[in-house]
């Protein structure tokens, strides 16, 4: 027996999701048992089903170069805002 | 992470899945969970299989062979869950045939009229929908998601079940009758169904999360749902002492938890013979199983 794992798309233009795996001797059988797991009561439009072997699953995302310029933090705008504004005379009054 | 860390880490709200590290302890309690619950959709078509070909029509013959098929679709979801945490199906098989692993109460009663089948349909899939959605918060993730698409299923053999107790409700006298008779026969048993009260905190499952609610709590949510629509219908609940007290509480006769025991443990009125009937087409369908594979290979 071979897992594969099976993706449906709900609506035409959503993407796709896992929807779980089903057990079978080959990819025929499992085309077989994906459509009647996860197709017959028209719950998706689309299904992938794909040999578990196939899947390279990645789960460590190490950041050695502190790349933060690819991230939200890092562009500290706050700080930068309220500087900008007192030079401008234009910070809102301290206390309100 | 140490067992302790991990226990800390399930009680919180944290989920796992099948590659993480978990302790083994987990691990056993999982497997056995998840395997009654396989081996109780696997049982549970048998009780209705035996009125396919005597419903009353052909509509109803139909629903009821699609519910069949449902059920055996969860089956083979529930034991792919088992496979990865380290139980091949066919071992989950022959512990079933052998006796060696449980399934659920209410399967080891026979199925006496068309009655018993929408009281089935409708109650007991209500019971059970009742532990299943609990289990959608389940800490083993790769359950909890296929228990989404199973609750949805199952919500819809209650609409058939209420719609065979409705019809049959609207119908003669004698078919009134068979209804409250079923109703009879089934409510023991639907009361034993979330097991004895033991407190959550005692009880293993719940405190490795794999249960999110207690068995009391779950009996309370059935009763608080169905008891209600069981009185407007004009069926009587054969328990003189069912009622809700002050503090909305459900009371009732205490269930006889000995009889629970007894049938789970492989002496129910009905056990014997339907694990014959699954040791038989076991057997009869292995040429199947052999070619197929043969053919793959």
């Amino acid at each position: 027996m071979i897992v594969y794992e099976v993706f449906r798309q709900e609506r035409k233009g959503q993407a796709f999701a896992h929807a779980g795996s089903v057990g079978a001797p080959d990819a025929a059988f499992a085309e077989a048992y994906a459509r009647e797991q996860y197709g017959r009561r028209g719950e998706s439009v689309a299904l992938w089903v794909v040999p578990r072997e196939a899947v390279a699953e990645i789960h460590e995302f190490v950041d050695e170069l502190q790349k933060n310029y690819h991230r939200v933090d890092g562009y500290p705008l706050k700080e930068k805002l309220k500087e900008a504004r007192e030079r401008a005379g234009t910070a809102p009054p301290a206390d309100r | 992470m140490t067992e302790q860390e991990f226990l800390e880490y399930v009680q919180s709200g944290g989920q796992v899945e099948t590659d993480d590290w978990m302790p083994d302890d987990y691990r056993a309690k999982l497997v056995k969970f998840i395997e009654m619950h396989g081996n109780s959709e696997l049982m549970g078509v048998l009780p209705e299989r035996e009125w396919i070909l005597r419903a009353p029509t052909l509509q109803r013959k139909l629903a009821l062979t699609a519910k069949v098929q449902d059920e055996v679709g969860h089956a083979q979801l529930i034991y792919r869950v088992v496979e990865d945490l380290g139980k091949p199906r066919e071992q989950c098989l022959e512990d079933l045939i052998s006796g060696k692993s449980k399934f659920h109460n209410v399967f080891h009663y026979p199925t006496e009229t068309w009655g018993d089948v929408g009281v089935i349909a409708w109650l007991v899939d209500a019971a059970a929908i009742i532990s299943q959605k609990a289990l959608l918060k389940c800490s083993y993730a790769p359950y909890a998601r296929i228990m989404k698409k199973i609750c949805w299923e199952e919500s819809f053999h209650i609409l058939h079940g209420r719609d065979v107790i409705l019809t049959m409700m609207n119908g003669a006298d004698e078919q009134r009758e068979l209804v409250q008779e079923a109703l009879n026969r089934w409510w023991a048993p639907l009361m034993q169904f979330h097991g004895n009260p033991i407190s959550p905190a005692d009880d293993p499952m719940f405190q490795w999360r794999i249960k999110s609610q207690g068995n009391e709590e779950a009996r309370q949510q059935f009763l608080d749902g169905y008891v209600p629509q069981i009185w407007e219908l004009g069926l009587i609940v054969p328990d003189p002492k069912l009622g809700k007290n002050d503090e909305g509480v459900w009371e009732y006769t205490e269930p006889d938890w000995a009889e629970l025991k007894h049938v789970v443990t492989g002496h129910g009125p009905q056990t014997a013979e339907r694990l014959e009937l699954r040791k038989t087409t076991r057997a009869e369908t292995e040429w199947v199983r052999r070619t197929v594979l043969a053919e793959a290979a």
